[in-house]
């Protein structure tokens, strides 16, 4: 990852701990100008920011209508094939160029005063731009100065890595694998191997709380093993699994890795007191899975920064993108995605073990419940700290799962970000 | 368990009425044991997004391929989901009969769903509509497959209970 030494030049109201990462103050999750800072230097600063499949735009015109923080934008396939960005907002007046999640168009005209733009964002047509006949000459319209070609909607940078669109504001940004890092690059192509993907659906929710706990909540494997009655009965996560916890240089980027183990007790569940060794599904299908990845991890959860988590869950993939709407919420969206290649199989596993995902999901449930809980308790406290010292203060990787040292990396990197 | 088919429309609509009422009834009081039942053995149960529906996509936010799935649901809700206590009240239209094939009958209703948390105002959760095929059993009108297609874009937090 490429962090860039930019001086930032307003001030807050707070400072952070002398303890460093190792505490993460409550402020962090409340203050609005922390969020407007984060807008500007992370979403729409040098960092790849996930807008979708490129399955999901396969012809020219096909297009999706999504979202960098909370920074209305568009992807869509140009006439010559390639993918071009930009943001949602006419150069006119700012309004919504398009204003349909997806589908396919011609051109993108503004409902206001009909500016026309073309696929790749650029500014064909403006009405009345000579203004009106009146006697021998014209009256109104653009001054003698007006140029099209300087009124184009902001474009953004985009680069597809094996089907999945990603797009930054920073026109000079490095490639998305420089950005990964070798490592997370092949976590990153070992779910994206370049077979073409197909986009199983979506489900979307409003959780009440800060963005950066959703992203917290993926590096931390302390509490999958315990708060997931469900992951952990079924020994589909849990501490005294083979596992790892590795991140890039920066902090940024991370990855939790597992592998399934039995239902049982043993020495390291001894103190995870939700663990039910009697609990029987009516329909054990829900459970069956067929090994699809080279090496032996069923769980392999990557997040990315700022704001995607990529999931694998034994069958069940899928890219949750975040979407900041003020600083106590924020939407999770979740791409489900397979494989064009999936037989009839694979796909049904797929869809049946979606159930422990999303808004309803057997485990996710229980994360978003603490995600809201922990917001509603910051309230008049931003002076305060969460205490994250678990596995020590620093943010190396380790082969186990008892640890927030990708929580603390991933403050490194936010404050090197936020020149906080 | 045979089907039967029941000639008076009348008749019909009102048993299918009293099925989606008696349905709603049993969510919203959270008598949740008693939900599988409503369904025949292999029935299916399934939550969609409009979106996916309108997509063509196979995604169900929320899907039961069996009753022992539903159980499962139940025994989730009981004993292994965190979530905070919260009310949810069905409001319903009332029910149309589309068309009947071999004693099946496709039918539905638009709902809403208002969820009332602690220390919170009520609110409007999730509406849509439900399409459900019914057949008649020797026990009474069973749902052989009942889809819950939403038009909420974004579920408000967590989707715990049946709806």
């Amino acid at each position: 990852m490429i962090r860039t030494e930019r001086p930032e030049t307003s001030s807050l109201a707070y400072t952070w701990p002398e303890e460093g990462v190792s505490r993460i103050p409550y402020w962090v999750y409340m203050d609005p100008e922390v969020y407007e800072r984060e807008q500007r230097r992370i979403f729409q600063g040098p960092t790849w920011n996930y807008a979708g499949l490129e399955a999901e735009i396969p012809n020219p015109g096909d297009f999706k209508s999504t979202f960098v923080g909370d920074c209305p934008v568009v992807i869509v396939r140009s006439k010559d094939g390639a993918l071009r960005g930009f943001v949602n907002r006419c150069a006119h007046r700012g309004s919504a160029v398009c204003r349909s999640r997806y589908g396919n168009a011609k051109d993108f005209t503004c409902i206001y005063h009909q500016w026309r733009y073309d696929l790749a964002g650029k500014l064909v047509a403006v009405p009345f731009r000579r203004g009106v006949p009146e006697g021998d000459g014209r009256v109104g319209g653009m001054p003698d100065d007006f140029q099209l070609n300087e009124h184009n909607l902001q474009s953004l940078k985009v680069e597809s890595v094996n089907g999945v669109v990603f797009v930054s504001f920073d026109l000079a940004m490095v490639p998305v694998r420089a950005y990964l890092g070798p490592l997370m690059t092949s976590y990153f192509e070992r779910v994206f191997d370049g077979r073409p993907l197909r986009l199983l659906g979506r489900m979307s929710q409003r959780v009440r709380s800060n963005w950066k706990l959703m992203m917290e909540n993926i590096k931390d494997p302390y509490h999958a093993s315990l708060l997931h009655v469900f992951l952990v009965s079924f020994g589909l996560f849990r501490a005294d699994q083979k596992s790892k916890v590795e991140m890039d240089e920066s902090g940024g980027h991370a990855v939790l890795v597992s592998r399934k183990g039995e239902q049982k007790h043993s020495g390291g569940t001894a103190e995870i007191a939700n663990l039910k060794a009697d609990y029987v599904l009516h329909d054990p299908s829900l459970l069956d899975r067929r090994k699809e990845f080279p090496d032996e991890n069923t769980v392999v959860m990557q997040t990315i920064f700022p704001a995607l988590i990529v999931q694998q869950q034994t069958n069940t993939l899928a890219l949750r993108q975040i979407v900041t709407r003020g600083p106590d919420q924020f939407d999770l969206i979740w791409d489900f995605f397979g494989y064009g290649d999936d037989d009839e199989q694979m796909a049904g596993y797929r869809l049946k073990q979606a159930n422990l995902m999303g808004p309803s999901g057997l485990v996710s449930i229980d994360d978003t419940e603490a995600l809201e809980v922990c917001q509603k308790s910051f309230v008049e406290s931003a002076d305060r700290s969460a205490f994250v010292e678990l596995g020590g203060h620093g943010w190396e990787n380790v082969n186990h799962m008892v640890t927030e040292s990708a929580i603390r990396a991933m403050y490194r990197c936010y404050r090197d970000f936020m020149q906080i | 368990m045979g089907t039967i088919v029941i000639g008076d429309a009348a008749a019909v609509k009102s048993a299918v009425q009293d099925l989606f009422d008696s349905y709603m009834d049993c969510l919203d009081d959270e008598r949740f044991e008693e939900w599988p039942p409503f369904f025949t053995e292999n029935g299916i149960y399934k939550i969609v997004a409009r979106e996916n529906v309108e997509r063509d996509l196979p995604l169900a936010t929320w899907s039961c391929l069996s009753r022992g799935m539903m159980q499962d649901r139940v025994v989730a809700i009981r004993n292994a989901s965190v979530f905070s206590p919260r009310y949810m009240r069905h409001v319903a239209g009332g029910v149309r009969i589309f068309s009947e094939a071999g004693g099946v009958y496709s039918t539905g209703s638009s709902f809403s769903v208002f969820e009332t948390s602690q220390d919170e105002m009520s609110k409007v959760f999730i509406v849509g509509k439900y399409r459900a095929k019914v057949v008649f059993t020797e026990e009474g009108p069973r749902f052989q497959e009942l889809l819950v297609i939403y038009d909420t874009s974004l579920i408000p937090g967590l989707l715990v209970f049946p709806v």
